[in-house]
């Protein structure tokens, strides 16, 4: 008996040196990667689990399976918080150096910490290759590029700052829908006439869906260059407008739904405004695809416009993919790469998500109403980036000021809110 | 020599394996986490310099890490209060012998069976903030309006969405979920006492309440230290429930250690991070080694 006993035990010594090492295959380098030649499982991560985002991944998935029959797509999609739980997931699985073949990620400076730690393949050569950067406006290269390299493929464009708004609800209020308010005065006289009426006038979420609306009540107060200034340091933070800005934040706050914090996500507060629950909600151009899916006439149930203060701005967000270092199937990434920036692939998955392509070249007649105006407005207008989706900060910046953004959704105090934003500017700034 | 190692050499080469296990896993990596809290990496670039003890103190300093440490307070202060009272109620009803009583002692430890994760959700919906008499009130959903709907509506508010006292509402379903594991435990302690003991304080003229108070419950000390130590240690490294009640773990009110450290590992704040989890580590040492110390001497005597 003892005998077995000291035997079973060396054996269990033994597998468990053996599980510690072994696992090291040998991967192919991505500068040599061929897309033509890719076969087996290519496996990419996102964020887009359901509804209308769901609906774009599927949409390019089957594009992407028609030009690489070769290739098995892996769905690796974590659900929920506008990315924040598929971020921490795929933080743990870069740090473990088990990288997916491609990931979703918002172009601009949400990229700049993976590319400090070397977990991006530049793309450059990737670009040439394929031409893009004649494909791609001139102001998303700009925002893409990185001490003059390149590490994502952006498949769509999303705007920030719109607002969704009930018809009906509108109307009875004694407000016109077709004629939206000019600026955010106008726009907070309209909001205590729905007040009066006693529907809730502003539908707001979570903590992000918090941050967007600060971000679009700054851009309203300070206009595209003050906004701009924010984040490169030109605007300062203690000053009397920003002040005016946090002022403006709160009064918006103040026609919100009371249980804000209590919504999950951006999409039962859109849900308000599709009920006639609430009468506007500031949220992201993926809003139209939700009306859309749920059988919504735009003009007749719902409206959308600029945000008040923000018309002639374009407040711009991108979700892009990449080739992580260490990927299993650089070829099958590149072939992945490949669809998104192809001209059928932008349109399949944007026509599903309600987003715009991000390719200039690809024709316009069969997207919706709002896209149509989104594609003109993003060629016209005066082009920001989005605070809460990661396109003007790096990811540690927006989160320390997403936490003093949400701690004022309950104190209200805003010479706190001002001080903290001014710090965390100086921590992370330039 | 040889007999020698026959007699403890089988032994230690079974339990070696989980002893490398605990050393690797735990150890050293404690060590590890120990060595980025000193560090400056406070993004996803590789930390640059060694900062000793700095995070801790700007940490501890910090206005916003103090919150989360208030609210750590206040839960384990509800909860544990919570938890002891209704436990040893439960107990207390169920001692005597009382008809239903493996029914009712059933449906107190029921809810222990179900994970923090899965109570979470429900009471998500429970513990939401609108109240009836808000504007959109008519949408309100969960407790506030059941209270109302009662007619206790003036006990509606607004649960763990209050900066303040919010915290204290994720203690609410934490006791429900554990009230009946401390009233096992002081069901076992009740049991443990002999019967003889009780007869002999009655022909000795104890009235009931002397009875208890100086026969049970001095007999039941231990059994109340155990569970201060199982609920005040839950308590402090409490994190899927909350996570599994509040939508976005980065929500102000609810800010404990454990919700912080990971909102600064999302946002790469890896040097931050570690630290937080450390001072969690010593705030639960502070609560186990002293028990682990007090039973090992208990056992020797």
């Amino acid at each position: 008996m003892r005998r077995s006993l000291s035997m079973l035990a060396g054996a269990a010594a033994v597998a468990l040196a053996l599980t510690a090492c072994g696992g090291d295959s040998t991967t192919p380098s991505a500068d040599e990667a061929n897309a033509s030649e890719a076969t087996g499982e290519v496996g990419v991560f996102t964020w887009w689990a359901d509804g209308s985002e769901k609906a774009g991944l599927d949409a390019l998935v089957s594009i992407f399976n028609e030009q690489y029959p070769d290739l098995t797509f892996n769905n690796l999609a974590v659900a929920g918080g506008a990315g924040s739980q598929a971020k921490a997931v795929l933080a743990a699985q870069l740090q473990a150096g088990n990288p997916p073949d491609s990931f979703q990620a918002h172009a601009g400076a949400e990229l700049q910490d993976y590319i400090v730690a070397d977990q991006l393949e530049d793309l450059s050569s990737f670009y040439e290759e394929k031409d893009l950067a004649s494909a791609f406006p001139a102001d998303l290269m700009e925002r893409l590029t990185v001490d003059g390299k390149i590490y994502s493929v952006p498949s769509n464009i999303h705007r920030a700052n719109v607002v969704w708004a009930n018809v009906e609800v509108l109307e009875a209020a004694g407000l016109d829908p077709k004629s939206p308010p000019e600026d955010l005065d106008a726009w907070f006289a309209d909001m205590d006439k729905i007040k009066a009426a006693g529907v809730t006038p502003l539908s707001v979420a979570g903590s992000w869906t918090q941050v967007q609306l600060f971000e679009n009540i700054m851009l309203a107060t300070l206009g595209a260059d003050g906004y701009n200034g924010l984040w490169d340091g030109s605007t300062d933070w203690s000053g009397s407008e920003v002040t005016e800005g946090i002022e403006n934040y709160k009064k918006a706050l103040s026609y919100s739904n009371s249980d804000r914090n209590t919504l999950s996500d951006w999409g039962p507060a859109t849900q308000l405004v599709e009920d006639g629950s609430a009468a506007y909600n500031v949220m992201g151009d993926w809003a139209e695809a939700k009306f859309q899916q749920d059988g919504k006439v735009a003009g007749e149930d719902y409206v959308y416009f600029p945000t008040p203060g923000t018309d002639g701005i374009f407040d711009f967000l991108a979700d892009s993919f990449t080739l992580p270092v260490g990927a299993e199937n650089p070829a099958g990434s590149k072939a992945w790469l490949n669809t998104i920036s192809s001209v059928e692939g932008q349109q399949a998955f944007n026509a599903a998500k309600g987003s715009i392509p991000a390719r200039t070249d690809v024709p316009v007649e069969e997207f919706s109403e709002y896209q149509k105006s989104a594609i003109a407005d993003f060629k016209e207008n005066t082009i920001v980036s989005s605070l809460a989706h990661g396109a003007a900060v790096p990811v540690s910046w927006m989160n320390e000021l997403s936490t003093a953004v949400n701690k004022f959704g309950g104190t209200g105090d805003v010479d706190a809110l001002q001080k903290s934003a001014a710090e965390i500017a100086e921590k992370f700034g330039k | 020599m040889f007999k020698r190692i026959k007699s403890w050499g089988p032994p230690l080469l079974l339990v070696t394996p989980s002893i490398i296990l605990v050393a690797v896993f735990v150890y050293v990596l404690i060590g590890q986490n120990l060595q980025i809290s000193m560090t400056n990496k406070h993004t996803a670039a590789p930390a640059t310099k060694s900062v000793g003890f700095d995070n801790y103190i700007r940490l501890l300093q910090d206005d916003d890490f103090q919150h989360s440490l208030r609210n750590l307070g206040l839960l384990t202060v509800v909860f544990l209060a919570g938890t002891l009272i209704f436990g040893f109620l439960w107990a207390w009803i169920l001692e005597r012998p009382a008809f239903g009583e493996g029914f009712f002692r059933s449906v107190y430890l029921a809810p222990m069976a179900v994970s923090f994760i899965a109570s979470g959700v429900v009471w998500r919906w429970l513990l939401s903030s609108l109240q009836t008499d808000q504007p959109g009130g008519e949408r309100a959903s969960g407790l506030n309006r059941l209270l109302d709907d009662v007619g206790l509506g003036f006990l509606q508010n607004s649960w763990w969405s209050d900066p303040n006292w919010g915290i204290a509402a994720i203690a609410v379903p934490a006791i429900w979920q554990l009230s009946g594991y401390v009233m096992a435990l002081f069901l076992a302690g009740f049991r443990g006492i002999p019967d003889e003991l009780r007869e002999a304080a009655r022909i000795d003229g104890c009235s009931e309440w002397k009875l208890y108070r100086h026969v049970i419950f001095p007999q039941l000390s231990p059994v109340m230290l155990s569970a201060v130590i199982i609920i005040g240690h839950m308590s402090l490294k409490l994190f899927d429930l909350i996570r599994a009640i509040v939508p976005d773990a980065n929500t102000y009110a609810i800010q404990v250690p454990a919700t912080e450290m990971w909102v600064k590992y999302i946002g790469g704040d890896y040097a931050d991070s570690a630290a937080i989890g450390m001072i969690m580590l010593v705030l639960v040492a502070l609560v186990v080694i002293p028990y682990l110390v007090y039973t090992s001497r208990q056992e020797k005597r």
